[in-house]
């Protein structure tokens, strides 16, 4: 059997998706800005997926919706263009959490390079941020605060409306990295005061390389890519039209079948929490109140990740981890030790993020596979054998 | 590209020697869980020659490898030899590993000198203790933490 069981990294296009966007990359191949009248056409097909985006998201304007090329661009945008904002008036000041994605921590730190001051807020141990940690973090400087709306590694979804109106009552600018939440959550900018929004298409099945910048219409933006007109002079570039077709029809699809889509994809994960959270000495990871439909995170203890996504792969099964060695780097992921589990444990994570084409067939088939792959591996691990003997104290 | 070798991938999958000997002549173990992998070698040593080798690791897929191509290479051969194995050896004999998984090859090394180390302290046999050190994970470069 084949299951692909991360979605949160990617999903397939659906054929929504795809049936939008072949018409722009065959007959209508025309460039949004030329002036004959097949080209204006075009140029009214990306229109409309503005104003689709913009009801989807419950922005005011389309004219609120920038095209990016992925959602790493628009937290590079969002972060970069709050922190210029907030230096002409003398603010340097940004706050944002320790297990946001690399594309905000790395902006970051390139900002404290410039000069500019980062708090980076805890996120407990059920890996939601607490607001009155984001009001106590709050100075006179601060120029922007950033918390991502659901987590990508283990799924729990931030008190986001409220972290929105308590920056809208101090005046300061709010952005929010939506990437995992859009399309499979509610999210509604105005009901949530969010002020900059990031998300990527080919998280709800539009394809790769078209993502989202939501910017309320107080806020200037800062320009990346000098050039044309396009994206009203913040974005230049002709138009990756046939991706951003997909994304608006990807999205509306996935808004318009939000409710039915999670009460499947709960149904599932709640049924890989219940039967994997049997395998003894394993960890469910992050706040399970909190949580958005799809994404499962677990710790086995004494083995690591890795050797498990492999082991897991030989019998089909696409998963992920936040193991160090699927990185490169030898830290097991930021995102497990900022919720305070420790190294030894952080090492044997493994993330299903299942999606609304997942079956209930396959989840029997993770939960048959996965309890003999751990053990196999726990029977050739000294790590194991201590906490058997009791040399070793167990963690979870 | 694939990330790991057809000849790691044969060794992660269908590791050699893998178990405890519980009448050792040598045990040796390297590495440790904060850093995400351990290895424990274990040797039978008869006429000077390593008649069996076993090994139990916790570590990613290439460090499985690592140790299991370790024990081939050294299997049945003298024990000086055992000393002598380095980490290019095992690198080699699995047609490659990525950069950034080198460490794992020393840790496969660093554990059969510490299972050989070992017997020879059990044995009083003299080595070159200068030369045939084990490394501290405090001094390793490889992690972070």
């Amino acid at each position: 059997m084949f299951v692909y069981a991360d979605n949160a990294a990617t999903t397939s296009v659906s054929k929504t998706a795809l049936d939008a966007m072949l018409p722009f990359l065959t007959d209508s191949y025309f460039n949004p800005s030329s002036l004959y009248s097949s080209a204006q056409k075009v140029a009214e097909a990306v229109a409309e997926a503005r104003e689709t985006v913009a009801a989807c998201l419950g922005a005011k304007s389309p004219r609120e919706i920038y095209f990016t090329s992925c959602g790493s661009e628009s937290d590079n945008q969002a972060l970069v263009s709050c922190a210029r904002l907030g230096a002409r008036k003398g603010k340097k000041h940004l706050i944002s959490t320790k297990f946001e994605h690399h594309a905000i921590l790395h902006t970051l730190k390139a900002l404290e390079k410039q000069g500019f001051e980062v708090t980076l807020l805890d996120v407990h141990e059920d890996g939601v941020v607490r607001v009155e940690d984001v009001a106590a973090a709050i100075r006179d400087d601060t120029c922007c605060v950033s918390v991502m709306f659901a987590n990508n590694e283990v799924g729990t979804v931030q008190p986001i409306q409220e972290i929105g109106a308590l920056c809208r009552e101090k005046g300061i600018p709010f952005h929010t990295d939506a990437v995992q939440a859009v399309g499979h959550i509610p999210v509604d900018v105005e009901e949530m005061n969010i002020d900059l929004l990031s998300l990527s298409g080919h998280k709800f099945h539009a394809p790769k390389g078209v993502g989202v910048l939501y910017c309320r219409k107080n806020i200037p933006l800062f320009s990346f890519i000098e050039g044309g007109a396009q994206e009203r002079g913040k974005r230049a570039g002709t138009e990756n039209v046939a991706g951003i077709v997909a994304l608006a029809a990807a999205l509306k699809e996935s808004c318009e079948h939000m409710e039915e889509n999670a009460a499947k994809m709960i149904a599932m994960r709640d049924k890989l929490f219940a039967e994997l959270g049997k395998i003894p000495h394993s960890k469910i990871n992050g706040s399970l109140e909190h949580h958005v439909p799809g994404t499962v995170n677990m710790c086995f203890e004494g083995i690591e990740g890795e050797s498990l996504l492999l082991l897991l792969d030989k019998h089909g099964i696409c998963a992920s981890s936040g193991s160090a060695c699927t990185s490169g780097s030898l830290d097991p992921s930021h995102v497990l030790l900022s919720l305070g589990i420790p190294h030894e444990l952080a090492h044997g994570s493994l993330r299903l993020s299942i999606g609304e084409y997942n079956t209930m067939e396959e989840m029997d088939y993770i939960i048959e596979t996965v309890p003999g792959v751990v053990q196999y591996l726990r029977d050739m691990s000294p790590v194991w054998d201590e906490l058997q003997k009791g040399t070793r104290e167990h963690l979870c | 590209m694939a990330l790991y070798s057809e000849k790691v991938m044969d060794h992660f999958q269908n590791p050699r020697n893998v178990g405890k000997l519980d009448d050792a002549d040598g045990i040796g173990e390297v590495g440790n869980a904060k850093c995400g992998d351990i290895m424990r070698m274990y040797i039978k040593v008869k006429d000077n020659i390593i008649t069996d080798v076993k090994f139990n690791t916790f570590g990613c897929g290439s460090a499985i490898a690592t140790s299991s191509m370790a024990t081939e290479l050294i299997k049945g051969k003298p024990i000086e030899e055992a000393l002598e194995l380095s980490n290019k050896a095992v690198v080699e004999a699995l047609d490659g590993l990525p950069a950034y998984k080198l460490h794992c090859s020393v840790l496969a090394e660093q554990a059969v000198r510490a299972a050989v180390i070992d017997y020879y302290e059990k044995h009083n046999i003299p080595y070159d203790k200068e030369k045939f050190k084990i490394v501290d994970c405090d001094d390793c470069e490889s992690c972070g933490t």
